[in-house]
């Protein structure tokens, strides 16, 4: 139970110690009261301790990625820490990555410890996005596991006087073979750094560490491949583990912001006297436009945020009127970058010149994380010294944004990152985080802020809103012969290191127009001899604060880009009167990995083959199935849903939805499951029910009666095929997934009914409209 | 401000508070428990769920003063990590969560239907989960945790 006893530790440190002030050099000297936290850990802090400073990893303050010490210790007793800014954003990535570093370390699952996400104790390898950590930092660990199995290696043969090549290891042990000698990891390192430099090069996502440390064969794996259970699940089902909610500190003061109602207003007048009889009142805080109070108790702060009487100014600037407004603006607003995914022959021409040529627009609303725990961070500036709990993806980007808000020396910033609810895609925690700097700084105390629901809803970063066109040309045989799909997507205004909330409030500019709305792509797991993939970047210039700000939302940009490329397929298959699964297996027939996906999800489904709709049924409810598939990066995904639609009031009932899952090599099967059920589930919500209402005065999803998402009663059951491939690396589990779910139900519900859908979300009153106007196909 | 005196996972707790205070911040920031948790302060999510004689409540929603004289149960009232309660036994066993954060409610709601319905039926179990929400999608693996937990048999 090891894991559980470091959640129980750390409620020691949060509860008891001053962890904020302890740097890592404190800890490698062995004078902070981290190693009094650590007393399970013993042969850990003595490593700590041992490192001399100047030794490699202690050459500054910062572990260096060229020093094997700064990435994993071995205790006396054979305990393994392994140091790692990635963070685990309740998905089970600690679990996996334990998995990668216990199998080439050759050392038990259990021996395994993570110390994850302190920007004193580990080397920034990136944030944790994209489903990118398995693919991304599982290497990094690996090989620097790998690097410290050679070293552990080389010290046993001299201890041994037997060659490295006569050795061979089993759960920490080394053996010699033959002679039944034996060294343990612990006692040939425990307690002593091992002061070995490693090769290193790149930065974050892109670091190499150790690359030509020898690896295992994946067909030697036994722990990776297997379904070891989560390490965090038992301290969470009994309410011992500590999310960045529970984190206390001592002479905490409880914050709350005060938000504006709309985009560009800010505070004109503050009476504070409206809230003076609330007992414990420490501060109003207000800075530039920023306004907050904080208050001795959490219900103190709570109510004075409500009860402050504030005059906003009346900005010139408004939200747009509604979500017809935003797709207008979409359509006509020159893009500001263009990325090109795909570009081969000449679609326009093959397009003016086809027996027939096909044209259909699609609608993506803007969209919400909806994290169940309203973003929640801890902050205390102190001095020369700050110190923040937060729940970031990116806790190195999170210090450098601090250090900015505060003007103080990155290294004088320590972001200590403690788990919050599942946050698919960079939310309002970073925010928060902010918002809290700048309370303690005017009160020199720490200060816990956390949103209130509407702030979350209102305030949250959304994802974008994508308005997507796309054409295709078929011969007069039927094949197609061009595509062209344009993918016109607002950016992410609040990723890049731009300015947050408080930033801005205060005073910081944000730079440049944001970044593209992810990886783009639409069609590009078919060939088609002429054939264009753009994705489009429309500028969403709107003045700060707005609370239509973007970020990315889990899979950025695929769920629209698969809803309309794949609902396009499933048009022109519809068309030709093909079968929709035989039509794209003709089309995706060089992409080997796609095809293996289509055909493993059709056997899974029972996929029969005719062409959809499907003949029609009497009754109200009409029966159908839709297929999808996408990449996403470098993970393949075909996807079928069952629905059933009720004719009288348009209700979609997803059953069932299968899945065929391609994502390399697999570490953790059931974490994997885990994630995919997640996904469908996820992709169900946000296909039939999620749009994020407003008008020009503001957000009107501001509670989950008003921003509704998927409840027991609506989920559907979830089938999955799991591809292993154990000659590939192994790449992310983490959101592709979730890329062709809207779009297998809406084929389904076209199935069902013979009505297209070509706007999220599916809802009751956009069935029953695309059923009334009877829309099959789109022959341009 | 008042003297308040609480019953908790069959402790008795006195605390100072506004008598108004939700009993969510009492029990988070005065009695320092980490199931209950904040995740809307409007009923309509059900994290911060404890069960209070019997019933499964939204403790964002009742003032503290109304929790006097009630028997209050949090998630750390039913098991420990080393003698989990056999519903959090077979939450781990299925791995029934990702993040976790909303499984105070699910496991709270699942012990009161339980409670009263010794063995539910698929359809019984959605009913009650029905007003707790979860954004990660366990949905699956908390209906087959709460099945194993009523020892029915549980498909993968």
């Amino acid at each position: 139970m090891d894991s559980n006893m470091d959640a129980k530790m750390d409620t020691k440190i949060d509860a008891n110690t001053n962890e904020k002030t302890i740097s890592r050099r404190q800890v490698l000297k062995g004078t902070g009261a981290l190693v009094v936290a650590f007393n399970l850990f013993d042969p850990v802090s003595q490593v700590l301790a041992q490192v001399a400073p100047g030794a490699p990893g202690a050459a500054n303050d910062e572990p260096q990625a060229d020093a094997l010490d700064s990435w994993i210790a071995i205790g006396r007793d054979g305990k393994v820490t392994v140091f790692t800014s990635k963070v685990d954003l309740g998905t089970g990535i600690e679990t996996a990555l334990s998995q990668i570093v216990a199998e080439e370390l050759d050392v038990p699952f259990k021996a395994i410890h993570m110390e994850v996400g302190d920007t004193t104790k580990t080397v920034d390898q990136g944030v944790t996005a994209g489903s990118r950590t398995i693919e991304r930092a599982g290497p990094q660990l690996r090989q620097a596991a790998a690097a410290t199995r050679q070293q552990l290696l080389k010290m046993a043969s001299a201890k041994l006087a037997v060659p490295i090549d006569r050795l061979t290891v089993t759960d920490g042990v080394v053996s010699v073979m033959g002679n039944g000698k034996k060294v343990s990891y612990g006692s040939l390192v425990g307690g002593k750094p091992f002061n070995v430099q490693i090769p290193a090069t790149g930065v974050g996502w892109d670091l190499k560490v150790a690359p030509d440390a020898r690896v295992k064969s994946p067909n030697d794996y036994k722990i990776v491949g297997t379904s070891v259970p989560r390490v965090d699940l038992p301290t969470k089902f009994t309410a011992s583990f500590v999310y960045t909610q529970d984190v206390r500190i001592p002479g905490m003061l409880h914050g709350r912001v005060v938000r504006p109602a709309t985009v560009n207003s800010k505070p004109a007048s503050v009476d504070e006297d409206s809230v003076k009889d609330i007992p414990g009142i420490v501060k109003i805080v207000r800075e530039g436009s920023f306004l907050a109070v904080v208050a001795q108790t959490e219900w103190a702060a709570i109510q004075a945020a409500k009860a402050l009487k504030v005059t906003w100014t009346t900005p010139e600037t408004k939200l747009p009127a509604n979500s017809d407004a935003v797709y207008d603006y979409l359509l006509k607003t020159k893009s500001f970058a263009q990325r090109p995914v795909v570009n081969r022959g000449n679609a326009d021409a093959a397009i003016s010149q086809a027996a027939k040529s096909y044209e259909a627009t699609f609608r993506w609303p803007f969209q919400m994380h909806g994290m169940m725990a309203p973003s929640c961070a801890v902050a205390d500036v102190q001095g020369d010294k700050t110190t923040v709990y937060a729940p970031s993806q990116g806790p190195f980007d999170t210090r450098k944004r601090v250090a900015t808000l505060l003007g103080v020396p990155e290294d004088s910033v320590q972001v200590i990152y403690r788990e919050a609810a599942g946050c698919y895609g960079r939310l309002g925690t970073d925010d928060a985080a902010e918002d809290a700097v700048v309370m303690s700084r005017a009160v020199g105390k720490p200060v816990r802020v956390q949103w209130m629901r509407e702030d979350e809803h209102g305030w949250e970063p959304k994802g974008p809103a994508q308005l997507l066109t796309v054409r295709a040309a078929v011969d007069a045989s039927g094949n197609v012969v061009a595509w062209d799909f344009l993918d016109r997507s607002f950016p992410w205004t609040e990723s890049g290191g731009q300015p947050l909330i408080a930033s801005r409030q205060v005073g910081i500019k944000g730079q440049g127009q944001g970044a593209l709305n992810g990886t783009g792509g639409g069609g590009d797991t078919y060939t088609f001899e002429n054939q264009r993939i753009i994705a489009a970047a429309i500028p969403w210039v709107q003045p700060d604060p707005t609370p239509l700000r973007t970020s990315p939302l889990r899979a950025p940009g695929d769920l629209a880009r698969v809803f309309a490329s794949e609902s396009f397929m499933d048009e022109l298959a519809a068309a030709q009167g093909a079968d929709p699964l035989q039509f794209r297996l003709h089309y995706a027939a060089k992409n080997q990995r796609a095809v293996d996906c289509l055909n493993a999800v059709g056997k899974l489904a029972n996929w029969q083959a005719r062409p959809a709709p499907a003949p029609a049924a009497s009754g109200n409810i009409a029966k159908g199935r839709g297929i999808a598939v996408s990449a996403r990066s470098t993970t393949v995904v075909a996807a079928t849903a069952e629905v059933e639609v009720d004719r009288s009031t348009g209700e979609v009932t997803v059953k069932r939805v299968a899945v065929a899952h391609d994502c390399g090599l697999i570490i953790n099967p059931d974490g994997l499951k885990n994630q995919i059920e997640g996904n469908v589930i996820q992709g169900t919500s946000r296909a039939l029910m999620e749009e994020v209402k407003f008008d020009a005065s503001g957000i009107h999803s501001l509670d989950w009666a008003s921003y509704p998402i998927i409840r027991y009663e609506k989920i559907p059951s979830v089938d999955i095929v799991l591809i292993d491939r154990k000659d590939m690396p192994a790449l992310g589990g983490g959101e592709p997934s979730i890329g062709p779910i809207p779009a297998a139900i809406a084929n389904a519900i076209f199935d069902a009914t013979g009505a297209r859908l070509r706007e999220a979300p599916f809802t009751p009153e956009r069935v029953l409209a695309a059923m009334r106007s009877g829309a099959r196909s789109t022959r341009a | 401000m008042a003297r308040i005196s609480l019953r908790v996972n069959n402790q008795t707790r006195v605390v100072e508070a506004d008598p108004q205070t939700p009993l969510l911040y009492v029990l988070r920031d005065d009695l320092e428990l980490h199931g209950p948790r904040f995740g809307c302060g409007l009923g309509q999510c059900g994290a911060c769920t404890v069960i209070m004689d019997g019933k499964a409540v939204r403790s964002c929603s009742v003032a503290v003063s109304a929790a006097q004289n009630t028997k209050i149960t949090t998630l750390e009232g039913l098991g420990t990590l080393e003698h989990p309660h056999p519903l959090q036994t077979a939450f781990i066993q299925e791995q029934a969560a990702q993040c976790a954060y909303c499984m105070n409610g699910m496991i709270l709601v699942a012990k009161v239907l339980l409670d009263k319905n010794a063995h539910p039926s698929d359809d019984e179990i959605k009913q009650a989960l029905n007003g707790n929400l979860c954004r990660c999608g366990s949905h699956l693996r908390v209906i087959r945790a709460v099945k194993r937990a009523a020892g029915e048999p549980v498909s993968a």
